[in-house]
C-alpha cells in the first residue's frame, strides 16, 4: 500500500517545529509502524536528507520507549498497543496519517517525535519504592499474600512508563502514571508501612513537575498500552487523602 | 580499522589462566569462605570511593541500587531515556530459584548440577553453585520490594517448570517476569538517587574505558541529546552492558543492544571468553520480510502446554486443523520422550532447524514449526490457557494477525542470548584490574547453553550479591592507587573523536543498517545454528571485506552535534563488525560442539552435539593485539559434577 505521512519534524528544543510530508510506497501490511519509519529513514538518509528522530527499543512493546500521537491518537486507534506493536495492516492504501510526538509541558521536545520523560523518574524517586536494601529481607514465604491481591497488584505494576496517558489527557495530568505505582505497591503487605508518605510524595512530585490534575476524562486509560484502569486514580486520591492530615 | 588479521582465521595460543581466584575447600564453603576473607571497607572510607556503572538492566541496576545503599558514590550510565527500559524488561518467563517451596527435591546442588548439565560442561563449578547459592536470596529480596510474583490461593507462590529441569523452580510474574525484576531493580536504584548516593546520567553511551596505571579508572560517554563528549573517572568500573545477539542484526535483543562497551573494553585489555557461544531460542515468531527490524520471542514457558509439531509427510501444504493426528510429528516428544517438548534450548532449535531442512517447515518459506495449544484448551479449557498465557497470545496475534487459540502458532528459531562475554575470575573482575563485568556481559554461569529463566538469576545475583561483596575487597585497597593520567584520559577521547570523525567523513552511499544487515546474515548462514570449518572459513574472508566496503561507503547523515541517532547505529556496526570476526575465530578453533555451539563435524550417530572433552574442556579467553587474537585457555575441572553426554531422551 501506499501512504502519505504528515510527519512532526523540530530541529531541537528551541525550533518551532512544523509538519512536513512525506510519500512511503509499498508498505506491507505485516510492517510494524515503526519498520514503516525505517523504511522512511532509510529512503531520507540515502536522499541525503535528516532521518525521523524517534525512541523506541525492545519494540515488542514492554520497554516503554516508544510512542506517538498516531492521527491524534496516543500510539495510534488500536486499543492497548504501543506504537511498535501497531502493525500496517490496520491501515489501507492511500491513507494519510499524521504523526506527532507526545504533547505536554512537563516532556519538552528533544527532536522530531523524541521527547524528554525525565519527569517520570523524578516521581518514582520521590517514593515509588519500598525501601528494603539488598540482603535484608526475610524469607519470601514469611509473607503471604492473598491471591487476588497480588493478582490487582500485577495489573497495576504493568504499567511501562510509556506517558501515553499524559498526552491523551486534556489537562497533561499525569495521574494514571502515578496513581499505577501507588496501587501497585499500596495492595501488597510489604508496601504498607511506607504507604501513606508515598502517595504524599508522588503525588506533590507529579505537581511539582508542571503536570496537570485528574478530572476524570478517562483519555489516560483509553490509550494506556496496558489498560491500567482508571480505579487506580481512586485509589490514590484516597491515599493521598488519608496522608494529608498527619503530615 | 586496526585489527584486522594478517590472515582471516589466523589465532596464536597464549599462556593459560593459571587463576580464577576461587576458593580451594569444598563448593558448598567457597563463597562463605570468599565473603569472609574479601577486605572490607569502613563507611566513611565508601563516601570518598567512586564507581561507574555502565547499563541498567537487573544486573547494571541492582548493582548500583546496592553499592549506593552500601554508602559508595555512584554514577550510572544507560543509552536509552530511563534506566527502566534496560532489555532485562522484555524477559518473559521466570526466574529460576532453588527455594524447593513445592517439596519435590530441588536444593541447591540440584539447581547447580541442572545448570552445569545444561551448560554442557562448559561453565565454571565453582561460579555456578554460588550462583545456585544466591538464588534464593534474589526471591526473598524481589518479594520484599513489592515484586508482584504469581500466587496461588493460600498466598504462597507459584512456580513452574522450565526446560532443562524436571522440577517446578520457576517463579514468574505472568509473562512479564523480566519487566517486574527489573522494576524492582529500578525503583531501588531511583530510591538512592533520591538519597543522593548514585548520580543518575540517560542518554549517556559509553563509547571507551579509560585505563590508566594498568587500571580502569573512568569512561568516555557521549552525551547522545547534546553530541558532547565526557569523561567520567572512578576507582573501579562496573559494564552491564548486556549481549551482543544484535550481531545477527535479526535477534530478540532491543534495537539498541550492542557490543560497544564491552568491545571497547576488550580492545584496551580485557580478554573477551566463549565469543561464539550464542543461544539460538527455539520459541520466536517467524520473519515476516525484509523490511523485519527485530525478532520476538514466545516465552519458553508455552512450552509447558504446548506441543510442537510439523507434518509427517514433506510439502504438506494443508491447513493445521486439516492434517490428522497420524500424518502429524510431535517430533520432540518422539525424539526425546523423558523431557518431550520441555528439552533445552539449544536441542530444541536445532530439531526445528532439521526438521525444515527436511522440508517439512511451515509457513511462508517453510521456516517455521507449529506450537499447537489444541490439547492444552481441550484439557484445561480456554480460560485457564488464558490466564496463564493470554498476553503472550495477545502479543502474538498482534504481530501475526492469527489467533492462537483457533490456530497453532508458527515458530521458528531466532537468536537471544549470547553465553560468550568478558572473561571474570572469581571475583567477577575481568582481566583489566577495577574493571568488573557482570550479567549477560560477562561470559558467566552458563557455559555452552543458558537454560531458561537462569538469565534473570544470574544478572540479579551478580548485582545485589555477588559484586557488592567482591568489588569492595578491590576498593579496599583503592587509597594506594595512583592519580589518573591525563595522557591516558586524552587518548581516549581522541579515539573516541576520532571514530565518530572518520564515521561521519565517509559519506558514501549505503547506510549502516544495511551493512548490519548484510553482516547479520552473513553471520546467521555461517556462524549460526550449525557451524562447518568451511562455512566460518568462508565468513573470514567476508567479514573484512564487507568492513572495509563500510568504512569507505556507509552514510551516516547530519553531524557530531545534538541528537544524531543514525551516527549511534554507525558506532555499533562498526564493533560488531570486529566482534563478529573474533565469533568466527572462536568457532573455528573450538572444532567441538557443545551446547549451542554445533559444529557440523562433530556430531553422534543420532545428529546430537558430540562434545571433545580431551580437547576442549576449557574457556577461551581471548586478547585483542594488533596481529590478532591470542587465546588464552582456561582449563575447566569437574570435581563434583560428573561429565557425561548430555541426554534428555
Amino acid at each position: 500500500m501506499n501512504l502519505t505521512l504528515k510527519i512532526w519534524r523540530q530541529d531541537g528544543p528551541e525550533d518551532r517545529g512544523r509538519m512536513v510530508t512525506y510519500q512511503v510506497e509499498d508498505v506491507s501490511p505485516d510492517m510494524s509502524f515503526l519498520e514503516m519509519l525505517d523504511v522512511l529513514n532509510e529512503r531520507l538518509t540515502l536522499a541525503g536528507e535528516e532521518p525521523v528522530a524517534f525512541d523506541h527499543d525492545c519494540r515488542e512493546g514492554i520497554c516503554g520507549m516508544c510512542g506517538m500521537v498516531i492521527n491524534g491518537v496516543a500510539h495510534g486507534e488500536q486499543r492497548a498497543t504501543t506504537t511498535c506493536q501497531l502493525h500496517m495492516r490496520h491501515f489501507k492504501d492511500g491513507d494519510t496519517v499524521t504523526i506527532e510526538p507526545w504533547r505536554a509541558a512537563p516532556f519538552p521536545v528533544i527532536k522530531d517525535l523524541v521527547v524528554d520523560r525525565s519527569a517520570f523518574d523524578r516521581i518514582i524517586q520521590a517514593g515509588g519504592f519500598i525501601s528494603v536494601p539488598a540482603g535484608s529481607a526475610p524469607d519470601a514465604h514469611s509473607i503471604p499474600v492473598p491471591k487476588n491481591a497480588a493478582d490487582a497488584a500485577f495489573d497495576a505494576a504493568t504499567c511501562i512508563g510509556c506517558g501515553a496517558c499524559v498526552a491523551a489527557c486534556p489537562n497533561g495530568s499525569a495521574s494514571l502514571f502515578t496513581a499505577a505505582k501507588i496501587t501497585h505497591l499500596g495492595l501488597l503487605p510489604q508496601g504498607q508501612p511506607e504507604r501513606a508518605s508515598r502517595a504524599k510524595a508522588m503525588v506533590e512530585q507529579m505537581d511539582a513537575e508542571g503536570f496537570g490534575g485528574c478530572t476524570n476524562t478517562g483519555e489516560c486509560t483509553a490509550v494506556c498500552p496496558k489498560g491500567i484502569p482508571l480505579d487506580a486514580i481512586a485509589q490514590m486520591n484516597a491515599d493521598y487523602l488519608k496522608a494529608s492530615p498527619t503530615s | 580499522m586496526s585489527g584486522i588479521l594478517r590472515r582471516a582465521g589466523e589465532w596464536r595460543v597464549g599462556a593459560p589462566i593459571a587463576d580464577t581466584k576461587a576458593p580451594a575447600g569444598p563448593i558448598e564453603e567457597r563463597w562463605d569462605t570468599r565473603r569472609f576473607e574479601a577486605k572490607l571497607v569502613n563507611p566513611a572510607n565508601k563516601r570518598k570511593l567512586n564507581v561507574i556503572v555502565v547499563g541498567t538492566g537487573l544486573a547494571g541496576g541492582s548493582a548500583a541500587a546496592t553499592l549506593g545503599e552500601l554508602g559508595y558514590n555512584v554514577k550510572s550510565f544507560c543509552y536509552q531515556d530511563s534506566p527502566r527500559r534496560a532489555h532485562s524488561i522484555a524477559a518473559q518467563g521466570g526466574i529460576n530459584a532453588a527455594k524447593n517451596y513445592r517439596g519435590d527435591g530441588d536444593s541447591v546442588f540440584r539447581l547447580f548440577y541442572d545448570t552445569v548439565k545444561g551448560g554442557d560442561f562448559r561453565s565454571r563449578e565453582s561460579n555456578v553453585y554460588r550462583l545456585a547459592q544466591v538464588s534464593v536470596n534474589i526471591i526473598d529480596q524481589a518479594v520484599a520490594q513489592g515484586v508482584p510474583f504469581a500466587r496461588e490461593y493460600g498466598g504462597l507462590l507459584d512456580t513452574r517448570s522450565f526446560g532443562g529441569a524436571q522440577v517446578s523452580r520457576t517463579f514468574y510474574a505472568r509473562g512479564q517476569t523480566g519487566q517486574q525484576l527489573l522494576l524492582g531493580a529500578y525503583q531501588a536504584l531511583e530510591r538512592q538517587v533520591a538519597a543522593g548516593t548514585v548520580e543518575m546520567h540517560t542518554r549517556h553511551e559509553m563509547l571507551e574505558l579509560i585505563v590508566s596505571g594498568g587500571r580502569a579508572r573512568g569512561v568516555v560517554v557521549r552525551d547522545m541529546v547534546t553530541g558532547e563528549i565526557e569523561t567520567h573517572l572512578a576507582d573501579a568500573v562496573v559494564l552491564a552492558t548486556g549481549g551482543y545477539g544484535n550481531v545477527f542484526y535479526l535477534s530478540t535483543n532491543a534495537k539498541g543492544c550492542n557490543t560497544t562497551a564491552i568491545w571497547r573494553a576488550h580492545r584496551r585489555g580485557a580478554y573477551f571468553g566463549n565469543p561464539c557461544y550464542t543461544q539460538i531460542h527455539p520459541t520466536c515468531i517467524p520473519v515476516s520480510g525484509d523490511y523485519q527490524s527485530k525478532l520476538t520471542l514466545m516465552s519458553e514457558s508455552l512450552r509447558n502446554d504446548g506441543r510442537v509439531w510439523v507434518p509427517l509427510r514433506k510439502g504438506d501444504d494443508r491447513p493445521p486443523a486439516q492434517i490428522p493426528e497420524d500424518e502429524r510429528d510431535y517430533y520432540l516428544e518422539r525424539i526425546y520422550p523423558s523431557f518431550g517438548n520441555l528439552v533445552p534450548r539449544d536441542i530444541a532449535s536445532r530439531a526445528a532447524k532439521n526438521v525444515c531442512d527436511e522440508g517439512r517447515g511451515v509457513g511462508p518459506g517453510g521456516l517455521g514449526v507449529y506450537l499447537d495449544f489444541a490439547d492444552a484448551i481441550a484439557r484445561l479449557g480456554r480460560e485457564a490457557v488464558e490466564k496463564k498465557y493470554g498476553n503472550l497470545f495477545e502479543m502474538y496475534e498482534r504481530i501475526t494477525g492469527e489467533n492462537p487459540y483457533e490456530v497453532p502458532m508458527r515458530i521458528y528459531p531466532a537468536v537471544h542470548y549470547t553465553m560468550g562475554g568478558l572473561w571474570v575470575d572469581y571475583d567477577l573482575q575481568s582481566t583489566i584490574p577495577g574493571l568488573f563485568v557482570i550479567g549477560e556481559a560477562n561470559f558467566s554461569d552458563h557455559g555452552a547453553n543458558r537454560l531458561g529463566a537462569s538469565a534473570l538469576m544470574q544478572g540479579l545475583a551478580d548485582g545485589y550479591f555477588v559484586l557488592p561483596t567482591t568489588i569492595g575487597d578491590y576498593l579496599a585497597g583503592a587509597t594506594a592507587f595512583d592519580q589518573v593520567d591525563q595522557d591516558a584520559v586524552d587518548e581516549a577521547v581522541d579515539r573516541v573523536k576520532e571514530k565518530i570523525s572518520r564515521l561521519l567523513a565517509v559519506n558514501g552511499t549505503r547506510t549502516a543498517d544495511s551493512f548490519h544487515r548484510e553482516l547479520g546474515r552473513l553471520m546467521w548462514d555461517h556462524c549460526g545454528m550449525e557451524r562447518t570449518e568451511e562455512s566460518l572459513r568462508k565468513a573470514l574472508e567476508r567479514i573484512p571485506e564487507l568492513r572495509e566496503e563500510f568504512w569507505n561507503n556507509v552514510k551516516v547523515p547530519g553531524d557530531s552535534e545534538g541528537l544524531n541517532q543514525a551516527l549511534e547505529r554507525a558506532g555499533r556496526v562498526a564493533d560488531f563488525f570486529e566482534l563478529a570476526e573474533l565469533m568466527c575465530v572462536d568457532a573455528l578453533h573450538r572444532s567441538e560442539s557443545c551446547g549451542g555451539h554445533f559444529r557440523a563435524e562433530s556430531q553422534d550417530a543420532d545428529g546430537e552435539a558430540l562434545r571433545d572433552d580431551d580437547n576442549f574442556a576449557y574457556v577461551a579467553a581471548w586478547e585483542w593485539t594488533p596481529d590478532g587474537p591470542v587465546l588464552h585457555k582456561e582449563e575447566l575441572d569437574y570435581e563434583y559434577v560428573k561429565m557425561t553426554q548430555r541426554s534428555y531422551k
